[in-house]
């Protein structure tokens, strides 16, 4: 379980990185807190002629707030977020996610950029960010653009990253103080990649809910059905459950019945904690 | 922590362990960091199909010398491996493959580069020509006559099939309650901390084969490799570094042991071979994969009466040097009947090759998978009855008074009270609370139950014992070379193999009872066939019964001679003298130790006449009883469980157990807790599951779940003490005990809380799918009749 050969560049900015990457003909990579691509170099599963480290873009690694927004820079740790780091971590919830990725060894060096840019489907952060509303920002050689995390992830390792682009950061809008938030996970142990995530996020007391699943389908699931019902009085365990079938059902064919047990109660679970805080 | 002894000496004493001290601070040398001028690493280009024809190795043209086929190794003589019984198939393994793979990661060639990552790079552009034939992945299937064969010329694909019958068996058909229940443990790696490694040179000074070896005893393997290579065994020389677990693991001699020795005979370099941890999954010695297909039987009263029945073990593709794997189903039918009155048996056993890695031991042997399946059963005749499954235990289990009591399968169970390891784990993890918590409900809709287990952990068997299991190589024996240095401290030379169990500090501590000095001056060593005494290595639970009985032997006869001398310079009757304290004392003046060491190795002329001058001796020893002494315990736990996602969190463990006098309490309670960390990863975790072209399916810690530390309870462990009767100090060996349990007493724990449906839980590990499924068929079994 050793790379195969490749080269190394640690550039000094981000136009660096983009020329880097979007070379002619480059069969490139960027590295970030390299906790998902050096298994996936050692395994030989992924075999870049040339890996970008991106770890020397002091830019990458800014956090700052607004009246109305925390922008986090795709260099973050989810060890930074667990400590607290962030001016503003949505009531706790950000916090909360990032306490359960993995193992604090992997907390350390993982950050938030590199997680939504691999878009793996079980990953914890495009799930969390979608359910927060957040947008990303993309820099590439020409442009800065933003997009919302939600169409952001395209698909199962998939993003609208085109191959000169890299994450610079997250805007995630300010949650208005009385916003409630659940968050369900079930893994097969601790530091195993999740087989069900939940968040839920109701914003101020009566304003709008948001419910996201997360590694039940390529991507993560926005169950609008279920938010709608929060509060309606059609919000029975039975309702919910029906709710939950029909939302997930319209994301992916779900053929396997365990798995519609199993999402049913990450999302029930995240259901009740919000309820109940 | 204490650091001196206790009320009893040094026996009994919960001492810090010596290596841990460089364990902590990363000075520890394990085989990857010895460091050898001029080494080079070796990669395995291994079988991608489970079952094929090798048709063709093409060897990249600008590569030559650097990639080797077993043609190139050669000779090599491939030894008989397994049980010493002339119905056991021959299931020749050659270090290499030789025409034929039969399991995915099968050594193919050997490639030799500077570094291992260049290695790597050669073995990827090796050309290997497969011509795929049918794989034969399930062992039950394996035994149908049309199953296609692992083995050509084999009759079918059972290495052996055994019968055991006692009692009547023929009588239990006519039993009020009879269940028949299928159960499995499903395959699983040993997954030591550190993977297994072989580093191998010709020492030219010396005139000899050295081959550091990360293995549980390098006596046994030098006798493999001398045999394989064709040299004598002066000429080979096994050292094994510090040794990071093996649990059973590292016991067998494998192909790249010998291919790596037969490299270093070929080259004129050093090469080495590092175990990484796709290849531990992938092509490490494999374990569990027991199937039970059983009857149970019992009256209305709830007495058990018999267990009728098949045991299907999937050994895999090859016996391991020196014995197979026939004793899992040896093992599996002897211990059927746990430590109940049940008088007839009926069962035929099959050790089954199929396309998937050989099977080797692993902590527990068999009896985790026995114990799972008598437990279970147990709980099902007493939900069947409506009876509490503990209560319907201490009905049937033997009593104190009965002891020694011979089972219906012929095992000795010797001393102890296995009623009061019921009651003790009962009263601890507090039954009636747990009833009353499960009436009121959960709020948050989890169902919970509790579970309990009892197992017994044969150890401190010897030559009757594996006599009976045919073995080739018979562990029937330790030695020990206590050697006292003229300034009075000891080195120990043994030859068993610490790779995790504490023995520099036990068998210090056993040496400084008999000596009457600190274990601080005792230096335990082992690990070196050019220094220690030949002795088997460590497993079986064997060690502190076999090892420490030799130590205290050879420091008993050595604790004598220093009385004799302390007598002549004190002028007093030996008879008057006792050792403590590091001095002989005499009636009304005492020596110190030193004295007499330095007299006894330096001075000749201070000792009596004709007294021949050293402290230095050598003892072997075995128990009087060599069919074993057997600790026995009893785990309790309670889990909480998810009827949607299946998921099981352990809220609560209890161990009530007896492995007799404990050397040191806190190596017993670590031995204790590192088992049962192991148990519940067969519990509820690990796996390695094939698909039908076999294809192994959990090769990375990304798809292979290993429980770590979040996933472990804090467990309370409560020691009964029962002195053996026929070992020295009274000892027991419990390193595998703590692995035995968990997987009966968790699927116990999940059934009972599952109990008003009726849902099964009869296949390890309880992952949280199969928990799910099998509370979802319950619930509809349940609506269907209504």
């Amino acid at each position: 379980m050793k790379p195969a050969p490749f080269d190394y560049v640690k550039p000094k900015s981000v136009a660096e990185v983009s020329a880097a990457l979007g070379a002619e003909g480059a069969n490139a990579a960027a590295i970030a807190g390299g906790q998902s691509l050096l298994p996936m170099l050692s395994l030989r599963v992924a075999l870049p002629d040339l890996l970008v480290d991106i770890g020397g873009l002091d830019e990458l690694k800014q956090v700052s707030a607004t009246a109305d927004t925390i922008y986090i820079g795709a260099l973050t740790t989810h060890a930074a977020i667990e400590d607290g780091r962030l001016p503003d971590d949505c009531n706790g919830l950000m916090r909360m996610v990032a306490s359960k990725i993995s193992y604090r060894a992997v907390r350390n060096h993982g950050t938030i950029g590199g997680s939504v840019a691999l878009a793996d489907p079980a990953a914890d952060w495009p799930g969390c960010l979608m359910a927060l509303g957040a947008q990303v920002r993309v820099s590439g050689r020409a442009t800065v653009r933003r997009q919302p995390v939600a169409d952001f992830v395209q698909g199962q390792y998939s993003t609208t990253l085109a191959a000169d682009e890299i994450i610079l950061g997250f805007d995630v809008p300010r949650p208005d103080p009385g916003t409630r938030w659940g968050f369900s996970k079930v893994v097969r142990k601790s530091g195993a990649f999740a087989n069900s995530i939940a968040f839920a996020v109701a914003q101020g007391r009566g304003g709008p809910v948001s419910v996201v699943l997360a590694a039940a389908a390529p991507r993560p699931c926005a169950l609008p059905t279920v938010a709608e019902r929060i509060g309606t009085g059609k919000d029975s365990e039975d309702d919910l459950r029906s709710a939950i079938v029909a939302d997930i059902a319209a994301h992916a064919p779900q053929d396997d019945p365990y798995l519609v047990r199993l999402h049913i109660s990450t999302v029930l679970r995240a259901l009740r904690e919000m309820q109940g805080r | 922590m204490s650091s001196a002894p206790g009320d009893r000496g040094w026996i009994g004493a919960s001492l810090l362990r010596k290596e841990d001290h460089r364990h902590l601070h990363g000075r520890g040398m394990f085989i990857a960091d010895v460091q050898v001028p001029g080494v080079q690493d070796v990669a395995f280009v291994r079988s991608q199909m489970a079952h094929a024809r090798l048709r063709n190795v093409i060897k990249p043209a600008d590569a030559a010398g650097r990639v080797f086929t077993l043609a190139d190794l050669a000779p090599i003589n491939v030894l008989e491996a397994g049980p010493e019984l002339a119905a056991h198939r021959h299931s020749p393994y050659p270090p290499l493959a030789d025409g034929r793979v039969r399991y995915v990661g099968q050594t193919i060639a050997a490639c030799v580069m500077p570094t291992r990552a260049q290695a790597e790079d050669l073995a990827d552009r090796v050309k290997v020509e497969l011509e795929e034939l049918p794989a034969i992945v399930d062992a039950v299937a394996a035994m149908k006559a049309d199953s296609p064969r692992v083995f050509d010329e084999w009759p079918s694909n059972a290495y052996i099939s055994t019968t055991v019958v006692e009692g009547t068996p023929d009588s239990l058909a006519a039993a009020p309650i009879r269940l028949r229940r299928r159960l499995r443990l499903n395959r699983q790696a040993t997954v030591s901390l550190e993977g297994r490694g072989v580093l191998a040179y010709w020492d030219y000074r010396l005139d000899e084969l050295v081959v550091y070896l990360s293995t549980q005893g390098g006596q046994v393997k030098r006798i493999a490799l001398s045999r394989m290579l064709g040299l004598p065994e002066e000429k080979v020389r096994v050292i094994a570094p510090d040794v990071g677990g093996g649990f059973g693991g590292k016991n067998r001699i494998m192909p790249e042991d010998i291919a790596v020795a037969a490299l270093a005979l070929k080259l004129k370099h050093p090469v080495r071979w590092i175990e990484d941890r796709r290849e531990h999954l992938l092509a490490s010695v494999h374990c569990r994969d027991h199937t039970y297909d059983l009857v149970i039987s019992a009256d209305r009263d709830g007495t058990l009466l018999g267990v009728e029945g098949d045991i299907y073990i999937d050994a895999g593709a090859y016996a391991l040097w020196p014995t197979g794997s026939f004793q899992e189903a040896s093992m599996a039918s002897r211990n059927l009947t746990g430590p109940y009155r049940i008088r007839h048996l009926r069962l035929n056993a099959h050790t089954v090759a199929t396309n998937k890695a050989p099977m080797g031991p692993y902590r527990g042997v068999a009896r985790p998978g026995a114990t799972f399946a008598i437990e279970r059963l147990v709980d099902e005749v007493a939900r069947e009855l409506g009876r509490e499954p503990v209560e319907l235990r201490r009905q049937n289990i033997v009593t104190a008074s009965e002891l020694p009591y011979r089972t219906a399968a012929g095992m000795k169970l010797d001393t102890g009270d296995y009623i009061a390891a019921l009651d003790i784990a009962r009263d601890k993890i507090d039954l009636p609370a747990i009833r009353k918590r499960q009436a009121a409900g959960e709020p948050d809709g989890r169902r919970i139950g509790v579970g309990f287990a009892f197992y017994t952990e044969q150890s401190g068997h010897g030559t009757a014992e594996f006599m009976k299991r045919k073995f080739r190589v018979i562990p029937g024996y330790e030695s020990a070379n206590v050697r006292m240095l003229p300034d009075g401290g000891v080195i120990i030379y043994v030859g068993v193999q610490n790779h995790g169990q504490g023995h520099e500090t036990s068998l210090a501590q056993i040496a400084a009872h008999e000596l009457g000095i600190d274990p601080a001056r005792i230096s335990v060593r082992y690990g070196d066939t050019a220094v220690g005494p030949y002795g088997f290595g460590t497993f079986a639970s064997r060690s502190i019964v076999f090892a420490g009985g030799a130590v205290g032997k050879a420091a008993h006869i050595l604790a004598d001679k220093i009385r004799r001398i302390g007598a002549h310079f004190l002028q007093a009757d030996v008879a008057d003298t006792r050792i403590a304290d590091g001095m002989v004392h005499g009636p009304s003046a005492k020596i110190s130790i030193a004295e007499i060491a330095f007299a006894a190795n330096a001075r000749p002329d201070q000792l009596p006449a004709g007294m021949d001058p050293l402290l230095d001796t050598i003892a072997t020893y075995e128990p009087s009883d060599s069919g074993g002494v057997f600790a026995y315990g009893t785990h309790a736990v309670v889990v909480a469980v998810d009827p949607d996602s299946g998921v099981t969190e352990l809220l609560d463990y209890v161990v009530s157990e007896d492995c007799g006098t404990m050397i040191n309490p806190m190596i017993v309670d670590g031995q204790v807790q590192g088992g049962i960390a192991q148990g519940i990863g067969t519990a509820l975790y690990e796996e390695i599951p094939y698909d039908e072209q076999g294809q192994p399916l959990a090769t990375t810690f990304a798809d292979y779940m290993v429980p770590c530390a979040p996933e472990i309870p804090d467990v309370r462990i409560v020691h009964l003490v029962t002195p053996a009767l026929t070992t020295a100090y009274g000892v027991k060996g419990l390193g595998e005990g703590g692995a035995v349990a968990p997987p009966a007493a968790i699927a116990n724990a999940v059934a009972d809380a599952f109990r008003d449906i009726g849902a099964s839980f009869n296949e390890t590990p309880l992952t949280p799918r199969r928990v799910s499924e099998a509370v979802d068929r319950a619930r509809r079994a349940g609506s269907a009749g209504r």
